[in-house]
């Protein structure tokens, strides 16, 4: 950082105990910090630079000590020489943001995600194992988490100061944030962007807990259903299976397996098959048919909340074999859910809200 | 500081007020009402600008007041939000963006090429009407029972999800916006086509540069803010579906839409506020401004890169992470235009022989708090910074400091330094300096805590907040109290002035600009007879030569 770290420390201390700077909290805070104390250096310094040329001309050069100006044309090297130095200051500047950029924008591949879906005017928090949370996030430490996020109406901002991270929720697609908590406590969740009537009402709790107290907490708070369970519920009362059942003859695409691969489509592009895509897919399918498929299947548009798409998602992300799909198709006639997973989850109760 | 007051200057003891000139030249309200003269729809421009500059620092006040405590306890959230879109609204398309060039500008840009009026005067007269129109909707939006968009439109909260007067709101601003290319369409012509002999481009005054990069700025950037605001009437009204994602619309592309325009608009408001500075700083020093090329084309390259960063307001908006890198790199350059200015006014200062009137002591404000919002700007333009301060109070303060510490000194620098010239009576200096100095404490009181709180995470735009931001928003209201009373100074004893204030003469600063060589006010037709400019701006020896002849009074 160019700051001896000894010095570093004793500042960041003593900033800490002073009321006018958040809580360092997670893995990317210290670097944030670093280089919004460089910026104030470089602001400081250029204050101090204009200040002191001010104040010296102006007392030096006042009417009663000049009485006559001498006209001075000016300076090539001068202008060279401001031209160059905040170039070089703010180029330094540049790269510095860029790096912590990709850094806070990139996720680590072994992030467990959890997803969000903000709506006027609340949070809403949807573990894997099928948890629930409004207005309050609960966060092992230690642990990369990445959240996928959209929103149901307008644009929010998922913010978490003590995190320095922030993303824009918005309506139609997802968009990602990762952090990785470092201290446990309990932190503010703002939503940033101006969304209507109860915008400062649209805040919520980030809980960071021990890796035990996370288990014991995921444990405590389970709803009984995974995403991934109730998304496969949905896969069949949907009718998603009909044609997504994986036998040779079926009319739509075989999908276990299909997550994180390379797809071709009926016009010839190749999409990486992600979150996005695979929710895309589900609302617009005339634009995403895959090569060698008829554009007959429906859109689902208005007819399937964020929620049940994101339950979809989960459960098309974790289809490995169509074995359970065609059991469900043989039941589905009789317009009974899916048949009980015996392993996965945290419970095998069955009640869902 | 300086006992050399304008009393002791040349012309100032035997000056007397020209018996013609054009405020007496016609009488009664239609006089003015269907003038074409650019020194009188600037009069009516600083009137009307003034009347909404104060309607708009009402709701500052109001929001100061609500933010006093942590809960939304004086109005209601909904109110808030009314409040801070019609501040919002209010003080950027019908006070910042028209406030120097529609007044100043208009006033002095001809006198100062040597001109007798704009090229088009007519059209001059319709813009200001545009304006007017523009206002009048805004109060209407207002009295039917506001808007809460905020002044940003963001869709598709604003094109869906809120029933209040939008589309009112936003025709207001419709309108508003062909004012300012209509002014800005009028400078370019004027400038390229009615120039006095001998006045080159290189001889211009650095005012005419800058109003001439702001002006390409109108020109090109307003329509595009006209045809966003169209479609979100249009989807609005009859659900189009062109940001509406549902219909397959891109949410996004409102932001891309509203930011092309709305980040050369903050270049439209501080260009000609530099060109002030530029004027002032040389008056005052007597010196001919440092590096005036180098100035000059400063402006021109603010302008031109100006039109390519404007992503760097949707950094955190999903915008893929490449397009990102290239518009912070884009924005780290366009703050080196501004550092440059900043130097040249330091160095003008060497070596000249300088005083402290008012509009020098703006003009020192001028420096440091856009300095401060310059260098803040760079904070916002590195991307990994961005994340944590966007959205916030940071923005907040950010922008303050440009808007309000950068322009709004500017114009009162440039009022103070032109009162003489556009009424022919000067302003009471002592009480003037107390307002200066009192408005940069007010400002920095004001402005300074939301810095920090920006930084602690306090998001903007919230009608209630954790307690724990309290103490830094009471400092804040505090200094918004102190410079509201330094705000309020000059409409009262400028007003006084009008009656009582001492007479100017043509001159009373010294200054070189052809306007200062013209009875103060001037005449309808400017010049007796055509100027020729022969010799460079700022050419202090000509005029001393020149004074040593004559003492130009006519009428
Ligand atoms: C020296 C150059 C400047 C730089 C590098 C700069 C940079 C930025 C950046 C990067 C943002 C976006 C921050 C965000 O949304 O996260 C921003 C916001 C803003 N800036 Fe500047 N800025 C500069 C000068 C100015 C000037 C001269 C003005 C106006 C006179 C201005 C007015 C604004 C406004 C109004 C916003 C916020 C708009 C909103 O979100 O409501 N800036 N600036
Ligand atoms: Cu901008």
């Amino acid at each position: 950082m160019g700051i001896s770290p000894v010095l570093w420390q004793f500042l960041t201390k003593w900033m800490h105990g002073s009321a006018l700077f958040p809580a360092e909290a997670s893995t990317i805070s210290p670097w944030v910090d670093a280089l919004y104390f460089s910026l104030l250096l470089m602001t400081i310094f250029g204050l101090v630079v204009v200040g002191v040329l001010l104040t010296v001309f102006a007392i030096r050069y006042r009417r009663e000590k000049s009485p006559v100006a001498t006209q001075i044309e000016g300076s090539t090297l001068l202008e060279a020489t401001w031209t160059i130095i905040p170039l070089a200051v703010f180029l330094l500047m540049f790269v510095w943001g860029a790096l912590l950029y990709f850094r806070i924008y990139n996720p680590p591949t072994n992030a467990m995600n959890i997803y969000v879906v903000g709506k006027q005017w609340m949070w809403k928090a949807e573990h894997p194992g099928g948890q629930h949370e409004i207005n309050a996030l609960h966060v092992p430490t230690g642990q990369p988490v990445q959240l996928t996020m959209i929103s149901q109406d307008v644009f929010h901002s998922f913010s978490i100061p003590a995190f320095r991270v922030k993303r824009e929720v918005i309506p139609g697609r997802y968009t990602t944030v990762w952090f990785n908590a470092t201290t446990p406590g309990t932190y503010h969740l703002f939503c940033t962007q101006y969304c209507g009537t109860q915008h400062s009402g649209m805040i919520g709790e980030i809980t960071v807990l021990t890796p035990e107290d996370y288990k014991k907490w995921l444990h405590e708070s389970t709803s009984g259903m995974s995403l991934a369970q109730n998304g496969e519920r949905l896969f069949a009362s949907m009718g998603c299976n009909q044609c997504h059942s994986g036998n040779a003859a079926a009319r739509g695409p075989n999908l276990a397996g299909v997550y994180g691969s390379k797809l071709t489509l009926n016009d010839g592009s190749k999409v990486l098959v992600n979150d996005a895509y695979l929710r895309d897919a589900i609302l617009n399918p005339s634009q995403h048919v895959t090569a060698g498929f008829s554009p007959i299947m429906p859109t689902y548009q208005g007819q399937i909340s964020e929620d049940g798409l994101i339950d979809l998602v989960e459960y098309i992300k974790g289809l490995q074999t169509n074995y359970r799909v065609q059991q469900t198709l043989v039941t589905a006639s009789s317009d009974e859910a899916a048949p009980p997973t015996p392993a996965a989850g945290t419970t095998t109760e069955m009640v869902k809200p | 500081m300086s006992a050399t007051s304008i009393v002791s200057l040349p012309d100032q003891s035997t000056a007397t007020m020209p018996k013609r000139h054009y405020i007496n030249n016609e009488h009664g309200l239609l006089s003015w009402l269907l003038t074409a003269d650019h020194k009188r729809i600037a009069i009516l421009y600083l009137i009307s600008i003034t009347f909404f500059f104060f309607i708009g620092g009402a709701f500052a006040g109001l929001i100061r007041l609500e933010l006093l405590t942590p809960q939304s306890d004086l109005v209601a959230a909904d109110t808030y939000n009314k409040f801070f879109t019609m501040h919002g609204i209010v003080m950027i398309f019908l006070f910042l963006v028209p406030s120097v060039p529609a007044t100043l500008g208009n006033f002095l840009i001809p006198i100062m090429l040597g001109a007798k009026d704009l090229a088009f005067p007519k059209i001059n007269l319709l813009s200001w009407y545009l304006y007017m129109i523009g206002g009048t909707l805004t109060l209407a939006a207002l009295v039917l029972g506001g808007v809460d968009t905020g002044w940003t439109f963001t869709t598709p909260l604003s094109t869906h999800y809120l029933n209040t007067h939008v589309v009112t709101a936003a025709t207001a601003i419709f309108v508003a916006g062909f004012s300012s290319i209509f002014t800005g369409l009028n400078f370019i012509v004027t400038i390229h086509r009615m120039r006095a002999p001998g006045m080159t481009w290189f001889r211009m005054p650095l005012f005419v540069w800058s109003h001439y990069a702001a002006s390409l700025l109108m020109v090109l950037g307003t329509p595009v803010l006209a045809i966003a605001i169209v479609l979100v009437a249009l989807e609005r009204l009859i659900g189009i579906g062109v940001f509406d994602p549902t219909k397959g619309g891109d949410p996004l592309l409102f932001q891309h839409l509203f930011w092309f325009y709305s980040h050369p608009a903050v270049y439209i408001m501080i260009l000609p506020g530099m060109g002030v500075i530029s004027e002032v700083i040389s008056t005052f020093s007597r010196k001919r401004v440092f590096g005036y090329s180098a100035v000059a084309f400063s402006s021109v390259a603010i302008a031109l890169f100006g039109f390519f960063v404007w992503e760097h307001h949707m950094f955190i908006m999903g915008v893929s992470n490449y397009s990102a890198l290239v518009f912070s790199l884009l924005t780290m350059l366009v703050a080196v235009p501004s550092a440059i200015k900043v130097f040249n006014w330091a160095f003008t200062l060497q070596k000249g022989s300088i005083t402290f009137e008012t509009p020098m002591l703006y003009a020192f404000a001028f420096i440091g708090l856009f300095t401060i919002g310059g260098l803040t700007g760079v904070f916002l333009g590195a991307l990994g910074m961005d994340i944590h301060l966007t959205e916030t109070y940071f923005i907040v303060a950010h922008f303050h400091y440009v808007m309000v510490g950068g322009m709004l000194m500017a114009f009162l620098a440039g009022i103070h330094f032109w009162w003489p010239k556009m009424t022919g009576r000067m302003y009471p200096e002592s009480l003037s300096k107390l307002s200066a100095v009192t408005s940069f404490i007010g400002f920095n009181l004001t402005f300074m805590p939301q810095f920090i709180l920006g930084y602690l995470g306090m998001p903007r735009r919230y009608a209630s907040y954790p307690a724990e931001f309290q103490v830094l928003n009471v400092l804040s209201t505090a200094g918004a109290t102190v410079l509201g009373v330094g705000f309020m100074l000059p409409l009262l004893y400028l007003g006084w002035s009008l009656k009582y204030g001492a007479i100017a003469g043509a001159n009373p600063w010294q200054a070189t600009g052809l306007e200062w060589q013209i009875q103060s006010p001037p005449l309808t037709e400017n010049f007796i007879e055509t100027p020729i400019m022969d010799h460079e701006a700022y050419d202090y020896e000509w005029l001393e030569n020149k004074t040593k002849h004559e003492v130009t009074t006519v009428g």
